[in-house]
This record gives C-alpha cells, sequence and structure tokens, in this order.
C-alpha cells in the first residue's frame, strides 16, 4: 500500500485505491481503513444476528430446548457483538472514510494509529467468539455481567471452577474499548485541527458534529468502563472482594460504574447515526437542513447530560429515593435536545420536494422508529413505570427501537448515501426498497409485541416463560425471522453492485458536501487540490442553485 | 485555525505521501502529536478517577476504615518519596529547558537524574508492599490499595520505560532538537501526569 501511495502522488492522478488486496493488509489509508471497518463489522452483525435467531427459535416454545447455560452465553454474545463489535465500529466506519473527506483533508490526523485501531477489532471479536469454546463456557451474565452472577464459578462436571467465558468476555471488551477511544482521540485532533480553508466549525457538516460529541464521550467514559470490568476481573481471578458482598464489596458499585459508561454508550451509538440522518435528510428533500445550529449543539447538550442520567437503569438497586428523583428529571431533560433534533428533522422535509431512495426511506424510518424507542424511554425514566417493567420484556423492547430502529436504521440509510461514493457504484434501487420494506415490516413484528409481553411481566434473558405468553412470542419470531431474511436482498445487492454495478458518477444525489466534490472513488490523497469553503453545506434550492440541481458551494482551485 | 493547516498542505501531503503518519512530514506540525497524546492522557485521568471514585464510595460506606484489627498506614516514608517524585517533575522541567537551549549535556544529565528519582519512587513503593501487614486478598482495605498503587505504579514504570527510551535516542544525531523534540515532550508530560494521579493518591489514601 506503502509504494502505492507513493506512486500516485508522483503521478497526481485520481485512481482508485490498489487492489483488493489492499483492504487485507495493514493500510493507512482513512477510505481504505473505513470499508474495512464497515465490511468487518457487518459480518458480526451477521453473527450476532444469527445468534438472536437461535433466541428467537428458542422462544417459539415456552419450554427450554437448548442447554439454559448455552442459551444464556447466546444472548450475552448476541448484545456484546451487537453492541462492541457493529454499532460502535461501524458508525467509526463511515466517520473514517467520511470525516476528512468532509471537512476537505487528505488524511485523518495519525493514519498509523488509525489502522492500529481498526486492526484491534478483528482479535477482539475472534477473542469474544472463543469463550464458546472454553469448558466453562461463554459468558452468560447478560452484556451488563452484573455481579455476583458474572463472577461465581460455574459447574462443569462434577467441578466448580473459574468462569473463564467471563474472563475472555473483559478481556475482549477492554480490548474493543481501547480500540475505541484510539479512533475517537484521532477523530477529535482531526476535526478540530485539519479542516480546510474556509471550513469553520459551524460550516462542517452535521455527521461531524455528530462524531465529534460522540468521541468526547468515547474519550472520557470508556475507561471508566475498562475500570470496572478490570475490579471485575480481580474479584473472578484473584479473590479480591470489590464486588463480593460476603467479603464486604458492594456489587452496585459495578453498576454505577459500569452505567456510567454504558448510558452514554447509547449516544455514543446512537449521535453519529442522526449525523448521518442529517446528511440524507435535507439532500433528499432539497431543503437545507432546519435548525443547522440547535442541531450541531443539542448533541452536545445530549453528550453532556448523557453522563447524568446512568442510575437510570439501577432504580430497582436500592437506589435511595432522591437519587432516583435525580436521575429521573435528568433522563426526562435529555427528550429536551432529543427533541430539538426530531422536529428539525420534520422541518427539513417539511414541504420539501421528497425523493424517496431507499437512503431517504430508512432515513425516515429511523426518524419514526426512534420516536417510538423514545417514547418508551421516557416511560421507563420515570421511577414508577420502570419499577414495573424493569428486566421485562418491555425494556428489551425500548431497546432495541433505538438501537435497530434507530441506530441501524440509519447505517443503512448511510450505506446506500454512500455506498456509491465508497465504491464507485449504484446500488440497485429497487433491491433497496424491497430491503427497506422487509426490515420495516420485520422489524415492527419483531419489536412491538415484545411492549406487550413487558407489560404482562414476561422478564428478559430466560430461556422459559409461562404458556399465556407463547402466541406472542410466535409473531416475535417470526418478525425476528423476516427481519433476518431481508439482509439477503441488502447482502445480495452489495456485493452485486460493487462488482457489476452501473458505474456512479461523483455526485449522483446532486449533494452539497465536499465528499461529493471528489471522484467516486475518491482517490489517494482525497482532493486533487484541497476545496476552500465558501458556504455552509446544506444551501439546497437557494439562491444561486438552478433549478436542475445545486452545485456544491466549495472553489476546487490549484494553489500557488 | 484553518491557515496553519492549508499553509501546512506541503508538509501534510508529504507525510501522507510516505504513507507514514510519524514520519518526518508530521515533525512540520508537532502540535497534532501533543494534542493526541493529551486526549489520550484525558482519558487515561478517566481511568483513575473512575478507580478514585470508587475507592471513595466503598470508604463512604465503611464502618471503620482501616478495618478494626488492621494498622493505620505508615505514613513518613511514602511522603518522603511522594516528594522525590513529585520534584522529578520539576528535574524533567528542567531537562526539557536544557534541550530548548540545545545544551543536550545538561538535557542528559538531568533526564537522568528524573528516571533515577522515579526509580527510588519504584522501589520504595516495592519497599512499602513488602512490609505491609494486609494483602490484596484483605477485605475492600486491601483490595483498593494494592490496585491504586498498582495501577499507579504500573504507569510510573512505563514512564521510565519511556524516559529509557528517549535517553538513548537522544544520543542519534540531531534526533532530539531545541525545535522538534516531541518524544521529549510527550514522555515529559506523562510524567507529569502520573506525578499529578499520584498525589490525589497519596492525599487519598494516606492523608484522609
Amino acid at each position: 500500500m506503502v509504494e502505492t501511495t507513493q506512486q500516485s502522488v508522483e503521478q497526481r492522478q485520481p485512481e482508485p485505491l490498489g487492489d483488493w488486496r489492499c483492504y487485507f493488509s495493514f493500510c493507512v489509508d482513512h477510505k481504505v481503513i473505513g470499508i474495512q471497518y464497515l465490511v468487518t463489522t457487518f459480518f458480526f452483525y451477521l453473527l450476532g444476528g444469527a445468534l438472536a435467531m437461535v433466541i428467537r427459535a428458542e422462544l417459539m416454545t415456552p419450554g427450554a430446548e437448548l442447554d439454559r447455560s448455552l442459551y444464556n452465553g447466546v444472548f450475552t454474545i448476541h448484545a456484546t457483538i451487537m453492541i462492541f463489535l457493529w454499532i460502535i465500529p461501524t458508525l467509526a466506519g463511515f466517520g473514517n472514510f467520511l470525516v476528512p473527506l468532509m471537512i476537505g483533508a487528505r488524511d485523518m490526523a495519525f493514519p498509523r494509529l488509525n489502522a492500529l485501531s481498526f486492526w484491534m477489532i478483528p482479535p477482539g471479536g475472534l477473542l469474544l467468539l472463543s469463550s464458546f469454546f472454553v469448558q466453562s463456557g461463554a459468558a452468560g451474565a447478560g452484556w451488563t455481567s452484573y455481579p455476583p452472577l458474572s463472577t461465581q464459578q460455574v459447574q462443569v462436571g462434577d467441578l466448580l471452577v473459574t468462569n473463564f467465558g467471563q474472563v475472555i468476555w473483559i478481556a475482549s471488551v477492554v480490548f474493543l474499548g481501547t480500540s475505541s477511544i484510539l479512533a475517537a482521540l484521532n477523530f477529535i485532533v482531526t476535526i478540530v485541527a485539519m479542516r480546510t480553508e474556509g471550513m469553520e466549525l459551524f460550516r462542517m457538516p452535521l455527521f461531524c458534529w455528530a462524531t465529534l460529541t460522540a468521541s468526547c464521550i468515547t474519550l472520557l467514559g470508556t475507561p471508566v468502563l475498562a475500570g470496572a470490568v478490570i475490579l471485575l476481573a480481580f474479584d473472578l481471578l484473584l479473590g479480591t472482594v470489590f464486588f463480593n458482598p460476603t467479603g464486604g464489596g458492594d456489587p452496585v458499585v459495578y453498576q454505577h460504574m459500569f452505567w456510567f459508561y454504558s448510558h452514554p454508550a447509547v449516544y455514543i451509538m446512537v449521535l453519529p447515526a442522526m449525523g448521518i440522518i442529517s446528511e440524507v435528510l435535507p439532500v433528499f428533500s432539497r431543503k437545507p437542513i432546519f435548525g443547522y445550529k440547535a442541531i450541531a449543539i443539542s448533541s452536545m447538550g445530549i453528550a453532556v447530560l448523557g453522563f447524568l442520567v446512568w442510575a437510570h437503569h439501577m432504580f430497582t438497586s436500592g437506589t435511595p429515593d432522591w437519587l432516583r428523583m435525580f436521575f429521573m428529571v435528568t433522563s426526562f431533560l435529555i427528550a429536551v435536545p432529543t427533541g430539538i433534533k426530531v422536529f428539525s428533522w420534520l422541518g427539513t422535509i417539511w414541504g420539501g420536494k421528497l425523493e424517496l431512495s431507499s437512503a431517504m426511506l430508512f432515513a425516515m424510518g429511523f426518524v419514526s422508529m426512534f420516536v417510538v424507542g423514545g417514547l418508551s424511554g421516557i416511560m421507563l425514566a420515570s421511577v414508577p413505570v420502570d419499577i414495573h417493567v424493569h428486566d421485562t420484556y418491555f425494556v428489551v423492547a425500548h431497546l432495541h427501537y433505538v438501537l435497530f430502529g434507530g441506530s441501524v436504521f440509519a447505517i443503512y440509510a448511510g450505506l446506500y448515501y454512500w455506498f456509491p461514493k465508497m465504491t464507485g457504484r449504484l446500488l440497485n434501487e429497487t433491491w433497496g426498497k424491497i430491503h427497506f420494506a422487509l426490515t420495516f415490516i420485520g422489524f415492527n413484528l419483531c419489536f412491538l409485541p415484545m411492549h406487550q409481553l413487558g407489560l404482562q411481566g414476561m422478564p428478559r434473558r430466560v430461556a422459559e416463560y409461562a404458556e399465556q405468553f407463547q402466541s406472542l412470542n410466535v409473531l416475535v419470531s417470526i418478525g425476528g425471522f423476516l427481519l433476518g431474511i431481508s439482509t439477503l436482498p441488502f447482502l445480495f445487492n452489495a456485493i452485486y453492485s460493487w462488482l457489476w454495478g452501473p458505474k456512479a458518477p461523483a455526485n449522483p444525489w446532486r449533494a452539497l458536501t465536499l465528499e461529493w466534490t471528489t471522484a467516486s472513488p475518491p482517490p489517494v490523497e482525497n482532493f486533487e487540490y484541497l476545496p476552500v469553503v465558501t458556504a455552509g453545506p446544506y444551501e439546497y434550492g437557494t439562491v444561486g442553485s438552478s433549478p436542475e440541481g445545486d452545485t456544491p458551494t466549495a472553489i476546487s482551485q490549484p494553489k500557488s | 485555525m484553518q491557515s496553519p493547516i492549508s499553509s501546512n498542505d506541503a508538509a501534510m501531503s508529504q507525510a501522507i505521501g510516505h504513507g507514514d503518519g510519524h514520519g518526518h512530514g508530521h515533525g512540520e506540525h508537532p502540535d497534532l502529536r501533543m494534542l493526541g497524546f493529551t486526549l489520550f492522557l484525558i482519558s487515561e485521568g478517566m481511568l483513575f478517577v473512575g478507580l478514585f471514585v470508587a475507592y471513595l464510595t466503598y470508604r463512604a460506606a465503611a464502618p471503620a476504615w482501616p478495618p478494626a484489627g488492621t494498622p493505620e498506614l505508615e505514613k513518613i516514608l511514602p511522603a518522603i518519596f511522594t516528594v522525590i517524585l513529585v520534584a522529578s517533575s520539576g528535574v524533567i522541567m528542567l531537562a526539557e529547558r536544557a534541550l530548548k537551549h540545545g545544551d543536550m549535556g545538561q538535557f542528559r544529565l538531568f533526564w537522568l537524574l528524573t528516571t533515577a528519582m522515579g526509580t527510588i519512587f519504584v522501589a520504595g513503593q516495592a519497599y512499602e508492599w513488602m512490609h505491609l501487614e494486609f494483602g490484596l486478598k484483605d477485605g475492600l482495605f486491601g483490595g483498593t490499595f494494592y490496585v491504586l498503587t498498582g495501577f499507579h505504579g504500573m504507569h510510573v514504570i512505563i514512564g521510565l520505560l519511556l524516559q529509557a527510551v528517549v535517553f538513548f535516542r537522544s544520543f542519534k544525531t540531531n534526533h532530539y532538537t531545541p525545535a522538534s523534540h516531541f518524544g521529549v515532550g510527550a514522555s515529559s508530560l506523562y510524567w507529569h501526569f502520573v506525578d499529578v494521579v499520584w498525589i490525589f493518591l497519596f492525599a487519598l489514601l494516606y492523608i484522609i
């Protein structure tokens, strides 16, 4: 890859990035790394999805078909993969590909560190999966890994052994967390210091704002999670009593440390997704985004508030009343900056000339599904409701509306929107719409009935349930399988189009952000000449634009 | 903010052109590497903040600290080692100043002195560990003491290793110049970080 880069600098010619082999190497080009992230994490997404199919197959009947500890391992690893190996890193993949292009830089601030962040992911993922094959079985205490459940010894035959599956889980989470911290600091430095001329902070595309904010959360929150699980490892391996009440320790301290990271992690997973939505909606509405500054600043508001709400996950953990009151109020407050965003997006498409492309459909799917997740979130934030539905399927329904209806819909929107830029090929729109329809129906069929199951009191994380829940569970499972099937048209479309799809022009959507001013796929150093930015990124349909389409408001000119 | 970047276009493309983000191309704007390193230390600091708050929580909930039967920690010796560590932060600043004046001999002298003082601190800590009457498994008191001092000690050792690398590299001709010496600046910043963490830790474990 190094040779390829040098060569192209000499020739100064836009050319596709090397051959396929560079995608399997320690390449330092941010675009290659971005695609490495996206493809690798999609692989893990399919794997996590396969585990979800196992869960749904098990829950077709009230009895337990699987070995119970295996079932525990399956849902634990399912969640861990989806969070740490799919949503968080895949959004980092978008960030890697897009941030330097969007701010008019030639690469990230630290290209080698960038490659290192990526190359920590495959081994971290394989490590996690390897926990299925150790004698003690995979980690089975849920992705939250609360002690004392997670620190108990496990029965293997007649022996009680240390839970090595849990140890592997801890090692993997620390490893993947380090990767995301390194990626985050790279994003922050790049965005703060490498913007091209004229790219003022308040001219940055909102995706960059979102990535900047999410990176700050990663940088400040992830180390606390590392601290929590390292103490957990001490308890597991060395017999300390940090979280062991019989020795004077306190398991609730783990919960505080865990959620101090893991609640803000929700915003790590949704802010960049919101950034993607803020790019897609104005392009396909042909209107300037409504409330640019409000969207940018509300991200910061969410990030700050996000660090002050964690104990709303612990209303049933013996949290004192005054503290529950505090966390209930702060959690309600989060609805304000979130609402600002939602109304801004609605204001953006209001009266616009909508083009219902696959990307736009997924973006609108995001807005509507995320609102459902947000509403159930407000219900869960209120102590009296939460006490009733805590650890039931209502919570499962809520988190999937936020993380699938939210993050994953946005990821798909982003994939449809930037696929031509990344690969130089156009995706098939018909297959895209089939994909959207299947996903939307499957998603709601799967997760909507879970609200009802939760309200009726079906607990989460158990393989067996009372017979009265069966009919709804069958419905949920059918939705789940449909959701599994829905990835097939996308996979087929993506692979086929990448190889044989029609060639994409530089700017197929007539978008105004800088990544569309360069070739598809972009040349090695992104721009022949660094662009000089003269206006904001969302000036669609305003003064100076022709009825046929808008032209990017950045000047590409040779530098003297 | 934008103008220094665009004026560094040449340097930038050079850096990327060599496929080497840490090559001499980046030497043109070492501030980016320092910024990145500072962010890393902020992140690292949050690890300690998390552990400190956990410690305070345990301590607030404990009926007696140290628990009945465990003697109070000996303060005099750790206080002396604390003074040595804090002073070494000043010495490393002297080393940096010497480098900025181009005096490599004085730089190496002060640099080595810093490393020596840090080594004394680690040795002191090892001595203390060996003579304590409680172990890692002795309840929260023992557990938090060893994990907190151990985590910090590990950071001191990493700092010493960084200093050793810088020391040996300083013998390469023009590796560090008065104008460009990221390795020196970063390991010095790291040392200050380790020092500040210790001041908090000393206050938490020994004083309050």
